[in-house]
């Protein structure tokens, strides 16, 4: 007990963490990294719209209405209402981003919560939340979005919630089995063994071996997400005129597609890139933590 | 056999419930009073009384239940706001339109996805799996509906090829085989199997490695058995997981079809629902929802038996 | 079973660290159509011991036969269906905590990787006992490193570490120095090297029974090898289908063999030395179903000399020649009669 003192602690080898591994295999995967640089620029022109956006994006003029794409002074063209394409598609990105991800990060707090405690504490609350849950996802998702959104009316706020609840159970889902797997394994058996209460077990031996398969499962749901999103808004509910948002663009510009066919089509595209990019973010992160291959 | 059958039959049962109860919830989610938003806005006082009666508005929740389930089981959906008509007879008109589209669509991705999915698990880790692989991705992130459009603006808008809209020529939603109404079912069927393909894709790609790692595999081989000796085999044991998801995914169709058959106005369930969004149709819209819904969890039910009738390995507990 | 008997033991003054009182288990077992509990598994059935100071008790059997089970009833990892567990004469529930338990009891696992937390180094996870029984930091971290020398891992290189990037037998050196790590009075190592090389084992071995000495500890030695408890063990337990039916000092265990069922178990035993390689017909068949045991005593369907008293009525713990020695068999308790 005396010796301890004379050890110096600040020499040793240390290993790099989990995460910083995954972190360096995840950076040599070129398609993903491609993916991310892509969401990144597109938060980048989100953030920075109004210094980006040639036009007013709500500023429409009768007198140039559905101007194809390649008009001087309207790059991308004009819309049914003679707004600016090209400023419409960069706004755009704000709401398109924030109705597609944020269902999904609440879903991701909310869901993993549910799931992380039916998992831990198993018997009579497992089987009650996951029946609950099992409900839920008994509808195609799909189907549940639209009948809350439907129900509840149009309107950013409802859209958010029906998505919110559309994800919550197969997140909860997810975590729930991977919590179910750790629970069972020595090391939280150990800690148990040396008088830790369930609060820090949880917090230092679950979280850090459930919280990434949770959190990569979230990613790939960003994608589903995007396209639900928009679509809510393509319907009708979501988001309203005159807010420039993808899939509402989309809903507005399709009566144009016997006019300006290929302008009608554009923000099916942006939605398009998005939700691709997400999921080979996702991919890539997947194999990237795969860390036995 | 039988025991699982019941077994999963009565656990489904709960679901079941639980996902009426979801339906019957959304009447009281509406904003404001449920009478409002299953009453036309011109009803008269008379109406008025008669359907605050037969939904008993005036009764408590656990009784409404009550009342709208025994309804339900009568065959009795309500009326729909906007037609006047009873929703079980909407319902009835466009269901047919939505199995033959969703069937019909499912196949088609289960044709193709399933070959890219062989193709690809056959040649692993090269460039032909990775070109197989990239179109799954797509697959599975291509927003459907916005595919749709572009699917119109080339072969109808460009080309005129095929009909943009409907089920049949001037708009005529009675379905017949004859090659002017299939020429309508072409796009939104092609569009709907984009998302089974990718993830039968996926599932088969799965399988077939995973089968020809095997060392059973290895040892057919090497005592000389033929490729199409092995092909036999490897067919043979990813046919039940691909049938089940398949079998997964039309249920999956016959639910989500709205956006597709809203680019298309193809005279389905999911317009219908359309429809009913768009009017505030209440009463529809949760019709529509409760069939469908119910669909998918006894879609699931029957996939879940056959799976485990022609491999008892996949009974789940 | 009857404590009492077996609390009649060499050296009275010296009274028990830890007794293990009638603890019972069953796990139910789901079925059926509706998923109710239709039957159990009897894992552990109503078994008494005591464990001394400084003493290595081990304890063997087959698999199935409740050892791990009995180890994790003892710091109520699993909760008992019945029964009592005492430590220093104190009763849990009672007068004693679960905490003040599990820190005087620390459990060594059979899988050195399942039992440490992939995401943490290992100074991390040594420390991680302490840290929640208050000891700061930094204090918790230099006894890490104090434990790590001591279990033979230099920490300048394996403090900074995961658990895989190092060999099985430095993970299960780990493992010691994790459960050292808030100064336990018991470490029970439930198969703790029985996943090891031969060679390895060895080191291991070796390594605790040093430890042993310095840090005046009490093992609780579980393990399906009886040459290894032959080595590690002061006083032995034999059990078969979640009962004890033999315990006794190691020599006596081995030399003179009460419990038919034990000596099957000594005969299947893979000798160290190939010119005394018994003769004796090892164990046929598997363990009976422990959801329907046998009547009377649970070896009768497999015992070679069993009579029909052994079908019916069930044999208790009786004492043997040598003192502290018990067994739970008609044919040893009438043969003591006739002496």
């Amino acid at each position: 007990m005396i010796e301890q003192k004379t050890i110096p602690l600040d020499e040793y080898t240390r290993s790099p963490s989990y995460w910083a591994i995954v972190l360096r295999r995840f950076s040599r995967d070129k398609v993903a990294m491609f993916a991310l640089a892509i969401i990144i620029l597109l938060f980048l022109v989100a953030v920075f719209a109004p210094y980006i956006a040639p036009a007013d994006p709500l500023k429409g003029s009768m007198l140039r209405r559905l101007r194809p794409i390649g008009t001087p002074g309207l790059p991308l063209g004009a819309d049914e209402l003679g707004r600016d394409m090209l400023s419409r598609l960069i706004y755009g990105a704000r709401l398109s981003l924030f109705m597609g991800i944020t269902p999904v990060a609440i879903a991701f707090v909310i869901g993993s919560s549910i799931g992380i405690a039916a998992g831990y504490l198993g018997g009579l609350f497992n089987s009650l939340t996951m029946r609950t849950n099992d409900i839920f996802y008994a509808f195609p998702s799909v189907l549940l979005a639209i009948a809350l959104s439907g129900a509840l009316g149009a309107g950013v706020t409802s859209g958010l919630l029906s998505l919110t609840i559309v994800f919550i159970p197969p997140t909860a889902r997810v975590a729930e089995s991977v919590t179910t797997q750790v629970r069972k394994l020595d090391y939280v058996e150990a800690a148990k063994a040396s008088g830790a209460n369930n609060f820090t077990i949880i917090r230092v031996h679950v979280l850090g071996n459930v919280l990434g398969p949770i959190f990569v499962y979230s990613t790939s749901l960003i994608s589903v997400s995007m396209i639900l999103a928009a679509g809510l808004s393509f319907l009708g509910l979501g988001v309203k005129p005159p807010e420039p948002e993808w899939g509402l663009m989309l809903n507005t510009l399709r009566n144009a597609i016997y006019v300006q066919p290929w302008l009608a089509a554009l923000p099916g595209v942006m939605i398009f890139m998005t939700s691709i990019a997400f999921n080979l973010v996702s991919d890539g992160l997947r194999s990237a933590m795969d860390i036995k291959s | 056999m039988f025991i699982y059958a019941l077994k999963r039959l009565i656990y489904v049962l709960p679901v079941a419930i639980g996902v009426s109860l979801i339906c019957f919830m959304l009447v009281h989610i509406a904003p404001g009073d449920p009478l409002i938003s299953v009453l036309p806005p011109d009803a008269s006082a008379d109406l008025r009384e008669q359907i605050r009666r037969s939904y008993g508005f005036d009764r408590p929740l656990p009784i409404q239940y009550w009342i709208w389930l025994k309804n339900v089981f009568q065959g009795d959906f309500g009326t729909s706001i906007a037609t006047g008509r009873p929703v079980v007879e909407e319902l009835r008109k466009a269901i047919g339109n939505t199995i033959i589209l969703s069937l019909i669509a499912t196949l088609i991705g289960f044709f193709f996805g399933s070959l890219f999915g062989f193709v690809a698990g056959y040649h692993r880790d090269t460039v032909i799996d990775k070109i197989a692989s990239f179109i799954s991705v797509i697959g599975v992130s291509v927003p459907h509906y916005w595919l749709g459009m572009v699917l119109v603006i080339i072969f109808s808008v460009q080309l005129g090829w095929l009909p943009a809209t409907g089920a049949g020529p001037g708009g005529s939603s009675a379905w017949v085989w004859d090659w002017t109404h299939i020429k309508h079912l072409i796009l939104p069927a092609i569009t709907m199997s984009v998302i089974p393909m990718g993830i039968i894709a996926r599932t088969v790609r799965a399988l077939v490695a995973d089968i020809l790692s095997q060392e059973f595999v290895q040892g057919l081989r090497a005592k000389g058995l033929t490729d199409r000796g092995v092909l036999r085999h490897v067919i043979k044991n990813t046919a039940p997981t691909a049938l089940a998801v398949m079998g997964l995914q039309l249920g999956y169709l016959l639910g989500g079809s709205i956006l597709i058959e809203t680019v298309f106005s193809w005279p389905g369930t999911g317009f219908l629902l359309g429809q009913a969004i768009f009017q505030r149709d209440i009463p529809l819209l949760q019709g529509i929802i409760l069939v469908l819904a119910m669909f998918f969890v006894f879609l699931n039910l029957i996939v879940d038996v056959l799976q485990s009738a022609l491999d008892p390995r996949v009974q789940r507990g | 079973m009857s404590e009492d008997t077996s609390t009649r033991r060499t050296h009275m003054a010296d009274a028990p660290l830890l007794e293990v009182r009638e603890i019972t288990k069953f796990f139910p077992i789901k079925s059926g159509l509706f998923g109710r509990a239709t039957n159990s598994v009897r894992a552990v059935d109503g078994i008494s011991f005591n464990v001394l100071r400084r003493e290595t008790l081990g304890i063997v059997g087959e698999s199935g036969c409740g050892k791990s089970t009995t180890a994790r009833l003892i710091v109520d990892l699993i909760s008992p269906d019945k029964g009592d567990i005492l430590f220093d004469a104190r009763r849990l529930g009672t007068d004693l905590t679960l905490n003040e338990l599990r820190r005087n009891v620390q459990m060594v696992f059979q899988d050195s990787y399942a039992s440490l937390n992939p995401r943490l180094t290992i100074e991390d996870t040594i420390a991680f006992g302490p840290i929640i029984h208050g000891v700061p930091r930094e204090y918790a971290r230099r006894l890490a490193w104090e434990l790590l020398s001591k279990v033979g891992l230099d920490p300048k290189r394996f403090a900074g570490r995961y658990p895989h990037e190092i060999s099985g037998g430095q993970r299960q050196r780990v493992n010691i120095a994790r459960a050292l790590a808030v100064k336990p009075q018991i470490i029970i190592l439930d198969e703790s090297v029985s996943a090891l090389d031969k060679s390895v084992e060895a080191q291991v071995l070796n390594l605790l029974l040093d430890l042993k000495k310095e840090l005046d500890l009490t093992y609780i030695f579980i393990s399906h090898d009886l040459n290894v408890v032959k080595f590690m063990a002061d006083r032995v337990i034999v059990m078969y289908l979640g009962e004890i039916v033999e315990v006794g000092p190691v020599e006596s265990i081995y030399a003179e063999t009460a419990h038919p069922y034990s000596r099957s178990l000594l005969a299947s035993m893979p000798s160290m030395d190939p010119d005394h390689r018994s003769e004796h017909v090892a164990l046929a068949g598997d363990p009976p179903n422990p959801i329907n045991p046998p009547s009377g005593c649970r070896f009768h369907p497999r015992c070679p000399i069993a009579i029909p008293k052994c079908k019916t009525e069930k044999p208790l713990l009786h004492i043997q020649k040598t003192r502290g020695h018990l067994a739970a068999c008609h044919l040893t308790a009438q043969q003591q009669e006739t002496f």
